[in-house]
């Protein structure tokens, strides 16, 4: 199982803050997660559409999408960050 | 030290805590980030700041370990909030204090400008058009930019 958690506008797009999932079988990579993600229906579709916008953590570090994806991640999506 | 609250914090009381007791600090630099009223049509109201628990709170801890590894500091402090805020409202605290104010200038600078493009912060606007995601800004990673070492 991996957990996803999404923030922002994303989790607004994708309609939930968090869920739990079985490990897809063909997603090696957070760049094949997000692919994995687009697939899923139009909320997902439109919160994963463009690559260069949504970033990732993995295990609450910032990766990029060649980074390792294995059972058991906390695996993050979300804008940009804004604070400060 | 590093602290992720909803409460408002008291500048003043916060940087004494910093150099109390510490005679080695000869300088002491500190930046308020503040709740701006925006000008133009979608004048902002209230609004939300949104992070991610337990990565937050590791962003920031690796953001002042790196600004003490690079500067000498006696002390450092980083104090942000989530939730609502109101226009005036006080969001951010970051200080450096050091022997000499050169170290103190620079390590507040690098706090702020690192902690705007990595720590996992998203403000949510309440405007006259509705509620608004606020954009990332190229010159803030710019302005990070210019802290990374070739």
């Amino acid at each position: 199982m991996i957990n996803l958690l999404y923030f922002a506008w994303v989790r607004e797009r994708v309609g939930i803050a968090a869920e739990e999932i079985a490990m897809p079988s063909d997603v090696a990579t957070v760049g094949d997660l997000v692919a994995w993600q687009r697939q899923r229906g139009e909320g997902y579709a439109e919160a994963f559409a463009d690559d260069d916008v949504v970033r990732t953590a993995v295990n609450q570090e910032h990766v990029d999408l060649g980074h390792p994806v294995k059972n058991g991640d906390e695996v993050a999506f979300f804008p940009p960050v804004t604070g400060g | 030290m590093i602290r992720v609250q909803e409460e408002d914090f008291d500048v003043g009381q916060e940087i004494k805590n910093m150099s109390a007791g510490n005679h080695a600090i000869g300088g002491l630099c500190s930046f308020v980030g503040l709740v701006r009223e925006m000008a133009g049509s979608a004048d902002i109201g209230a609004m939300t700041l949104e992070h991610y628990p337990g990565m937050t709170e590791k962003a920031l801890e690796k953001i002042e370990a790196e600004a003490n590894e690079r500067w000498q500091l006696e002390s450092s402090l980083i104090i942000h909030r989530y939730g609502k805020m109101e226009p005036g409202d006080q969001i951010v605290l970051v200080a450096a204090a050091s022997p000499h104010r050169e170290a103190s200038f620079e390590a507040c600078h690098f706090l702020i400008d690192f902690l705007k493009t990595k720590a996992p912060f998203w403000k949510l606007e309440d405007t006259s058009e509705g509620p608004k995601w606020v954009d990332a800004r190229s010159s803030d990673d710019a302005a990070a930019a210019r802290w990374v070492q070739t």
